[in-house]
């Protein structure tokens, strides 16, 4: 599904990942943990494309093919699907144009038909019920006005409706309660199925409760200094980051068990 | 990222020209000039002596400087006064009689003029030029005693009436292009609503400029009488050419006790190219009355097209309770200039007002809004609402807001409420990350913006005007 070698990426001249190597297969969840400023975000925003962020050595293969030529929108037709952890605002835009907009996008790019505004709403309805919106998000400007956690409600309500093959969710339970919690993590397990991959990004180990990772990564500057199985995550919350660090043969872990 | 890049291709599809023989005064104004219209039109006496008073006043008058929009000197004796398709007969007596040619065009642009094929419900008024060529739906309107025609033809047929209002809004000495328009007029629309009719379908006028180097100075009075309701739509476009051409109109409206007018425009005039180079300067003085107590005067604008705009449809609000509301976008790409906004002039007692202005600034565009609120003496609890909204795409592009308030009524309450923005990275990275394509999302965002407006247009122009705006963006973004 996704091959990652050798990853270094700048920003305004700041190199920020320094050699990151990853493979996702198909079916399969990874935990990317880390603390703040070790490039867990800038990871996200490079899969999804953003321009901001140059990638100065380094390859990724998405489905065998070379992702870093492909446009953000073509990105995302093709699949990849990444949840902000800052989702932005746009006014005047309701929730469901802009849905309907992005979801046909993907539709026309998969030789699918348009789904026309009826057909539309039934969807987003059903879609809304398993993350528990209220039906009154469906006319509201997308985001604008939202609390913390209705955006990243919003952000899964979305992915429900695009159905991904590899969704990144970038810190979704920050600012969360722990009940909105559930309900997002209830809403990525139901999407869980052999060909769909996900990367959940995460400061806390509390998400990997309810998401149960195959893999954990521990990313400390810019590098994957420890890789795991789902035990790593609870072994972090014990002895925080900084043993990591601490070990000796940090940033040479390999996904192959 | 890549910064948003400047507009490459803006495709205008009004641009073309039609080959039809017209029957113009030579250049250049003059009292000759003025007459040999007057005569062409065939006008009483009055309308003569009117023109003849505005021109006089004209020639003591200067150019305004104050607006912030830049061009070069307009030589007023390089334009054609007068320019009208030529007919065999006197005037077309049906649309049978109109030029193939003429009808042909109105097509391409959307606008077919044979009755049955009109959208159920509006009435259209096709200026060409400096004529009206044909006004449809006229004997329907006739039984409600909806009078729809030309102004030409109102001149000839309800000469009391134009007597009556004909600058009883905007004066001819009112500003140098009103005086320039009260000069030359040639045509336009004229409507009149009686007493308690609620006009049964809206009216158009749909404004063309086909020869070169013309000028159009058209002039607009719609009267509204007590209790009557009308919406009237104006549309206009014009070839591409790398001259530029003068547009200046008068649009008049009254509104007598309990009357409502909406008055709704698409302004897509060509724009020029890319570099400037032509497209129409609009110079356009548009104001209403709200004569009568709990009357309502509404303008919705979009502004779209032509080089330099320059235009603030106001009101004027006399009556007690009577309310006055200004609907705004205005968009400048490539080197569009715009300096639009409002005047609301409060007298009576309790009246309202409400201003919603959206800019759209982009490539090198700019975009000044300019609006006035004034309360007198003795308009007793007058309200006004303001919001001035501007939307920044790219970096070489501006946006300025000149609101003046003036209140000479302590129980007056003015709010006033304004904002910057621009499209950020980070909007359109988001649209793009859920597969939509920049300019989808551009466009996106823009209608976003202009909603509030928008939903004040009548349904087929809210479609036409978003359609539009897509148009006009299109390669705004790289």
């Amino acid at each position: 599904m996704l091959e990652i070698k050798n990853l270094h990426v700048s920003i305004e001249g700041k190199e920020i990942l320094k050699g990151i190597d990853l493979t996702v297969k198909a079916g399969e969840v990874h935990a990317i943990m880390g603390p703040n400023g070790s490039g867990k975000s800038t990871l996200s925003q490079v899969l999804a494309g953003n321009e901001a962020y140059k990638v100065t050595k380094g390859k990724i293969l998405y489905q065998g093919k070379d992702l870093l030529k492909l446009s953000p929108e073509m990105r995302a037709r093709q699949g990849i699907f990444l949840a902000f952890q800052y989702p932005v605002e746009i006014a005047g835009v309701s929730n469901a144009y802009f849905l309907k907009a992005a979801l046909n996008a993907v539709r026309v790019h998969r030789g699918l038909e348009e789904l026309d505004a009826m057909e539309f709403l039934q969807l987003m309805k059903e879609k809304m019920k398993i993350v528990d919106m209220d039906p009154s998000f469906t006319n509201r400007p997308v985001n604008e006005g939202f609390s913390g956690g209705e955006k990243k409600r919003n952000e899964i309500l979305q992915m429900e409706v695009l159905e991904p093959t590899l969704a990144i969710l970038d810190e979704t339970d920050s600012g969360l309660d722990i009940d909105a919690l559930k309900i997002v993590a209830e809403g990525v397990n139901k999407l869980r199925k052999p060909d769909r991959s996900f990367i959940v990004v995460t400061h806390y180990q509390r998400l990997l409760d309810y998401i149960i990772p195959d893999y954990v990564h521990v990313l400390i500057d810019g590098r994957i200094a420890k890789s795991g199985g789902k035990e790593l995550a609870f072994q972090l919350d014990d002895k925080g980051y900084d043993w990591v660090e601490l070990e000796p043969n940090a940033g040479t872990a390999t996904l192959d068990r | 990222m890549s910064d948003p890049k400047t507009l490459i291709n803006r495709e205008y599809k009004y641009g073309f020209v039609t080959e039809i023989e017209a029957d113009a005064a030579p250049r250049g104004l003059s009292e000759v000039i003025i007459r040999f219209i007057s005569k062409k039109k065939n006008e009483p006496e009055f309308m003569l002596q009117w023109r003849l008073k505005a021109y006089r006043r004209w020639l003591q008058m200067e150019e305004p400087t104050w607006p912030n929009v830049h061009y070069p000197f307009i030589n007023y004796q390089d334009i054609i006064y007068y320019s009208a398709p030529k007919s065999k007969k006197d005037g077309p007596k049906s649309l049978d009689e109109i030029d193939k040619e003429l009808l042909e065009t109105y097509e391409k642009l959307g606008i077919p003029l044979e009755e049955q094929k009109r959208l159920a419900g509006v009435a259209v008024d096709a200026v060409f030029d400096s004529v009206s060529i044909a006004t449809t739906f006229k004997e329907k309107l006739a039984e409600k005693g909806v009078i729809f025609c030309s102004f030409s033809e109102a001149v000839h047929k309800h000469p009391d009436l134009v007597k009556q209002y004909l600058g009883s809004v905007v004066p001819y000495a009112d500003n140098f292009f009103a005086a320039l328009n009260s000069a030359v007029f040639t045509d336009g629309s004229f409507v009149y609503i009686p007493k308690g009719v609620r006009c049964p379908m809206e009216l158009s006028t749909y404004f063309r400029i086909n020869a070169a180097d013309t000028g159009q100075f058209e002039r607009t009075l719609i009267i509204a009488e007590e209790g009557s309701y009308v919406s009237y739509l104006e549309g206009c476009t014009a070839p591409i050419r790398d001259k530029n051409q003068l547009h200046a109109a008068v649009v008049e409206l009254v509104a007598l006790e309990g009357a409502q007018i909406k008055y709704s425009t698409v302004q897509n005039w060509y724009a020029g190219d890319k570099e400037g180079k032509g497209g129409i300067y609009n110079f356009v003085t548009k104001r209403g009355k709200c004569a009568g107590n709990n009357s309502k005067i509404s303008w919705t604008q979009v502004e779209t097209g032509s080089a330099i705009t320059w235009k603030y449809p106001s009101v004027i609000l006399q009556g007690d309770n009577s309310i006055g509301e200004f609907y705004s976008v205005a968009l400048t790409t490539n080197r569009q200039q715009a300096d639009t906004g409002t005047k609301m002039i409060h007298l009576g007692k309790n009246t309202k007002s409400t201003i919603i202005s959206k800019g759209i600034a982009a490539g090198h565009g700019q975009n000044t809004y300019r609006g006035l609120v004034k309360v007198q003496p003795k308009a007793e609890t007058a309200r006004n609402y303001t919001q001035c909204d501007s939307l920044l795409i790219g970096d070489r592009c501006s946006a300025n807001t000149f609101p003046y308030i003036e209140v000479k009524n302590n129980s007056a309450r003015v709010e006033h409420e304004a904002s910057t923005s621009k499209i950020s990275e980070d909007q359109l990275f988001y649209c793009k990350q859920r597969g939509i394509s920049s300019e989808n999302a551009v466009s996106m965002i823009v209608n976003g913006f202009c909603k509030e407006v928008f939903k004040n247009l009548p349904m087929e122009f809210a479609v036409e005007a978003t359609k539009l705006l897509g148009v006009s963006l299109e390669g705004a973004v790289g």
